[in-house]
């Protein structure tokens, strides 16, 4: 794993993190699963909570609940002032020099949408370059707005096939929307040249950044794409609420996709106007405790030492993919150069599901199944696959549990 | 769960009865579980006094599917369509009612499953796919 480390040396740096405290600060981690103590490795589908993110909430709605933009009493300023403020938090989180370029939206996918719907350059019949190992998220928007759909190959290893990437940014699509790191793989592909490529010949790019955000600092300026869009349940903040961060000159030429209160400037039955980006965007009482809620996740992975956090998390992915290999029949898929702390596998003559169940019944959460990328996993011959993925209040201890519970399910259906 | 790996539904997940294609079925429908990508088919002839008298499927699945999918095949054969429903009506009870396993035979095997309400779907969907097929006559 190479995650922030670019160019330096590749060897695993020892952990320096306090492990037992991080996870103190989780609730849910001290709980447990099936009657076993829970080892939660789906990190990848949403991550735990922080007390720090839970308390925001509570608090919220606990001193500052009223709808924003409205009133001029003092608890609508307090919300108001919150929820304006979280725009200028995200766009300095992202490295986005303008706050009216963050739109607030429902997570990644509700992101996409947006885009797919309002660009003025997807229109029926275009085509926009995604790649095989993307999320239906990234594909099925494009498609519902009459787009072909157009994908870079993916190597065995799971990376992008960047010739033909060039070749098929060179035909200039409409759009190049890509994912920037792989939830089935885990594979961070390498954005910043994909952009540099479609720069070149004026091809937007989109980037779903779900997987990205939580794992490594991600800066929307040095990548150089056009939209980047990302949930922040997957950044230890709350579901329902996401981000769609957008230059400037494309939001101010995208129309409303959804009307209602708030996104206007006037209203009339003759003719109504529309408040400028990103109010435009954001029709009725937007999710605000949600927002308060990411702010919180943001804040509180920031305080975290991130360069310690990288160094757990690969020094937990070296140990899992060891263990992993170790098991006999065990395959693992996404085997790329520079990946997060993601473990998808195949165990010879038991069934994702089964294996799932069998995890489950000692308190193991993993998925099991096609993770939202039909198109990868057809592409791989593989009905489905079992994925464990990491975050870093994990432990080897719990890998070390899943090579257990592994082991004994594979003799189980041996028998 | 471990008890119910450990049942009979290994043994049929490895030597799946009736895992075979009909030719010239009176009856045939398809499903599949958009979630985990499960398919299956299911091939009857009924008889014309309304007796099934071979049944058999095909597709892929977890252990509990075809292991369902095994052991419906050996329950309805021999059955008439109005039992086969019946029987059908009783295996949905149990996993998704808490009905009894009276007159459920071997199939009970998969009462441990009604505590797993996201895996119950593995073990009914060729029940809903031979209900299909009965209910859309011929359609081979």
């Amino acid at each position: 794993m190479t995650i922030a480390a670019v160019g330096e040396p590749s060897t695993v740096q020892p952990t320096t993190l306090d492990v037992d405290a991080l996870r103190a600060e989780f609730p849910i981690l001290a709980g447990s699963s099936r009657g076993k103590p829970l080892i939660y490795l789906d990190s990848a589908a949403t991550t735990q909570k922080p007390q720090a993110v839970l308390d925001a909430l509570s608090h919220f709605y606990a001193s500052a609940n009223a709808n924003i933009h409205r009133g001029v009493y003092e608890l609508s300023e307090r919300a108001t002032v919150a929820y304006d403020g979280a725009r200028v938090r995200v766009a300095q989180f992202i490295g986005a020099s303008n706050d009216s370029e963050v739109v607030f939206v429902r997570g990644t996918t509700e992101a996409i949408n947006l885009v797919a719907r309002s660009f003025p350059a997807i229109t029926p019949g275009c085509t926009v370059v995604v790649s095989e190992m993307e999320h239906h998220a990234n594909i099925v928007p494009w498609q519902l707005a009459g787009a072909r759909t157009v994908p870079i190959p993916v190597t065995d290893s799971g990376e992008l096939d960047m010739v033909a990437a060039e070749k098929l940014i060179g035909e200039r699509p409409a759009m190049l929307a890509v994912v920037h790191v792989s939830n089935a793989l885990g594979t961070v592909n390498p954005i910043a040249e994909l952009c540099r490529m479609a720069r070149a010949v004026d091809v937007p790019v989109l980037v779903d950044g779900a997987q990205a955000v939580g794992h490594f600092s991600v800066d929307v300026a040095a990548l150089g794409c056009d939209f980047y869009c990302y949930s922040a349940h997957k950044l230890y903040g709350p579901t329902g609420i996401g981000v769609l961060w957008a230059k400037a000159p494309h939001l101010a030429q995208m129309p409303p996709w959804q009307g209602g209160g708030d996104m206007i400037d006037t209203v009339s039955f003759e003719r109504t106007t529309f408040a400028p980006a990103p109010g435009k965007f954001e029709a009725g009482t937007p999710h605000i405790a949600g927002v308060i809620g990411m702010v919180a996740a943001i804040d509180w992975l920031e305080r975290q030492d991130r360069d310690a956090l990288h160094a757990h998390e690969a020094d937990l992915l070296a140990h899992g993919t060891e263990l992993l290999a170790s098991i006999p029949g065990l395959r693992l898929v996404g085997t790329a150069a520079d990946k997060i702390g993601v473990l998808t596998f195949t165990l010879s003559g038991v069934h994702p599901h089964d294996l799932a169940s069998l995890l489950d019944a000692d308190g193991i959460c993993v998925r099991a199944g096609h993770h939202c990328t039909q198109p990868l996993h057809r592409r791989l011959g593989l009905p489905a696959t079992t994925r464990a993925s990491l975050a870093p209040y994990n432990t080897r201890a719990e890998l070390d549990a899943l090579a257990g519970s592994l082991n004994h399910a594979a003799e189980l259906f041996a028998r | 769960m471990n008890e119910l790996y450990q049942s009979v539904i290994i043994e049929h997940y490895r030597s799946p009865r009736n895992f075979r294609t009909i030719d010239g079925p009176t009856h045939h429908a398809d499903g599949r579980n958009p979630l985990c990508g499960d398919e299956v088919s299911v091939e009857l002839v009924v008889a014309d006094d309304g007796t099934i008298a071979d049944v058999a499927f095909q597709g892929t699945g977890c252990a509990v599917s075809r292991a369902s999918a095994s052991m419906m095949t050996v329950a309805l054969r021999d059955q008439s369509t109005e039992q086969a429903r019946e029987l059908f009506a009783r295996f949905h009870a149990l996993l998704v009612d808490g009905g009894s396993t009276d007159r459920l035979g071997k199939l009970a095997a998969f009462e441990g499953l009604a505590a797993f309400p996201m895996r119950i779907k593995c073990a009914t969907m060729v029940w809903h796919v031979m209900k299909a097929a009965l209910d859309g006559g011929i359609q081979a």
